[in-house]
């Protein structure tokens, strides 16, 4: 008989397996291309017809151009900074040549930041903060998952601090940095750690719920397997609770990481942490003819940016869940 | 062998609270279980059967009276009392062999590595699983899940196992079976064992003793009625068999006609009829 039950497990796989015909693959492609083609229309037209103190409203051509513009400038900056590490090397050759005792030093190239290193700073803030909410986050998640108790406590504190916009943060967050973070030798920047506090702040509550709600709706039938078996708590939490809150806990992580990403910008604005808000902030203060070109690069590269983080959360999503068969998007 | 009993429920009854006071859901419930009986316990949904096995398994705290094991009161749950669940109730996230595994690293025997693998493999074997240990639950069908739950049970090694409905989910071939494979396990293993079922030719094939429930609330045990066919049993000679009848008609007057609880079609119109009426009386009440 297990034969026999075997063979239409073999075809229910055989049916999961959809080849998508050419009319879904032409749906998939055409009509994101369509929608984009349409906005693209709207934008320059709109875009002719708005006139500010800085000339008129970039249209698509011209943020394009601040675009090439953006990465020719970093090249070029890379160009100075590498003739200036071989001008470096070479002097200092020559010096141990005239006078072998002689340690050389390398300074560090010192230019401007470029729009390319400015996304790294913001990547590696958002990541930062991003990271020690959930530490923070999904631990206190399981917590008030688990105990009744301990959700009625914390609970008003979620809801009392959840809506709190990262400006009003960011001020006293700056006060406290500076006042507690004193050291000759700093490891990060004070604008560093405003920034990632700032986003930790902001980005821990949707774990914090997702955690939480994840946790408490887990099957009571696999909680009484777990009696059963007398888990200890360590192993109950490994073994049953974790598991089978991840799909909530990663939903509560892929919001958290967009709204920190988006409260990044803002924070970085203020804090002038050298990443793209601090580059939308002093473009606008720039106040060129091209600014505000550059800041709509800034923009589409935030958004691009934004897209990829959530994509890279689903794929560990999606390498993490245990039930395959999940929608997940 | 001593007089003393394997498993002894003693007027057993539980009140669960609710806002208006406690509810009574059952009272007196005595039983006295020998090593090695199956039971079966029968009656009608919301009877307090499955509350019954919650008490033994010690999942729920008895109001009053005592579950007593092998001289040991149960006052909370154990390997030694493992429950075949409804629902199967497997990891989802653990394959087949894995969720077995699970139970036998939590029974406390000192086994070795080897011996858990091999322990582990045998009750797969036990249930004719061995084939799909490396599924995950979700791979395979629901009489496949409900024999790994079995075996990861069986694994445990309990002094009594505990099935909830355990083929309530299941069509009537597979669910056949299951029972043949439960009977065999039976038979070989000799565990005693507490079943919960709807199943009237279920509970006659399977059991030793079958324990009829009163309705609640207050629900206690009827009747009980000793099942003497010989075993090995087989479904299809028993088919014709008068005394297995005769055992089936006893317990289907039990269930309809001395604790009746499904109202006539007729009763059941009249009633809607009423609701209906009473409904568009006072549309604005909802």
């Amino acid at each position: 008989m297990f034969k026999q039950q075997a063979v239409p497990m073999i075809f229910s796989q055989v049916k999961q397996i959809r080849i998508p015909s050419i009319n879904d693959m032409l749906r998939a492609t055409a009509l994101p291309l369509i929608g984009l083609v349409i906005f693209l229309g709207l934008w320059s037209v709109m875009a002719k017809n708005i006139d500010t103190s800085l000339g008129q409203f970039p249209g698509p051509a011209a943020v394009w151009e601040q675009a090439t513009t953006l990465i020719d400038e970093h090249n070029a900056q890379m160009d100075k900074a590498d003739v200036f590490y071989t001008r470096q090397e070479e002097r200092n050759a020559a010096r141990v040549a005239q006078d072998p005792t002689y340690e050389p030093k390398i300074r560090a190239f010192t230019g401007a930041p470029t729009f390319f290193e400015q996304i790294w700073t913001s990547l590696y803030t958002v990541l930062v903060g991003f990271v020690v909410a959930s530490l923070i986050a999904i631990p206190i998640g399981i917590i008030c998952g688990l105990s009744k108790n301990a959700y009625t406590a914390i609970n008003p504190l979620i809801q009392l601090f959840k809506p709190v916009s990262p400006l009003a943060w960011l001020p006293l967050v700056t006060m406290v940095v500076s006042a507690v973070y004193v050291t000759s030798d700093p490891m990060f920047s004070k604008s560093f750690i405003t920034s990632a506090v700032t986003v930790s702040l902001c980005c821990l509550w949707p774990t914090l719920i997702n955690t939480a709600v994840g946790v408490s709706s887990i099957e009571s039938d696999l909680i009484n397997v777990s009696k059963v078996l007398r888990l200890n708590a360590l192993s109950h939490v490994t073994k049953i609770v974790l598991p089978s809150s991840i799909p909530a806990i990663f939903t509560g992580l892929r919001l958290s990481l967009g709204i920190g990403w988006m409260v990044l910008i803002a924070a970085e604005m203020l804090a002038q942490n050298p990443g793209l808000g601090k580059f939308v902030w002093d473009e606008f203060q720039n106040g060129s003819s091209e600014s505000l070109a550059r800041i709509m690069v800034a923009v589409l590269t935030i958004g691009v940016i934004g897209f990829i983080l959530d994509r890279l959360m689903l794929m560990l999503q999606k390498q993490v869940s245990w039930d395959k068969s999940a929608v997940l998007r | 062998m001593s007089n003393k009993h394997h498993l002894e429920l003693t007027q057993v009854g539980i009140d669960f609270p609710t806002p208006k006071g406690p509810f009574t859901a059952l009272q007196n419930v005595n039983l006295r279980i020998d090593k090695g009986e199956f039971i079966s316990l029968i009656g009608h949904s919301g009877c307090g059967k499955s509350t019954v096995l919650n008490i033994v398994a010690g999942l729920y705290q008895a109001t009053n009276g005592g579950v007593i094991l092998d001289n040991q009161e149960v006052n909370e749950p154990g390997p030694e009392r493992a429950v075949v669940f409804q629902n199967h109730s497997l990891l989802p996230w653990l394959s087949a062999y894995k969720n077995v595994e699970l139970a036998v690293k939590q029974t406390p025997n000192g086994r070795s590595k080897k011996e858990i693998k091999e322990w582990v493999e045998h009750n797969l074997e036990l249930v004719h699983m061995s084939h799909a240990a490396d599924k995950l639950p979700a791979e395979i069908s629901g009489g496949m899940k409900q024999r790994v739950g079995i075996a990861r049970a069986l694994a445990m090694e309990p002094k009594v196992l505990l099935m909830d409905e355990p083929f309530g989910a299941l069509d009537a071939l597979t669910r056949a079976h299951l029972q043949d494979s439960v009977m065999e396990i039976h038979a070989e293993l000799g565990n005693t064992v507490i079943m919960i079922t709807h199943d009237v030719d279920e509970a006659v094939l399977l059991s030793d003793r079958i324990v009829m429930m009163t309705n609640g609330p207050a629900a206690t045990i009827g009747e009980i009625l000793p099942i003497e066919l010989a075993r090995p049993r087989n479904r299809i000679e028993l088919a014709d068999n008068p005394e297995y009848n005769h055992y089936r008609h006893e317990v289907l007057k039990f269930l309809y006609e001395k604790q009746r609880k499904v109202e006539s079609v007729d009763e059941h119109r009249k009633k809607l009829a009423k609701q209906n009426k009473a409904s568009s009386n006072g549309a604005s009440v909802a």
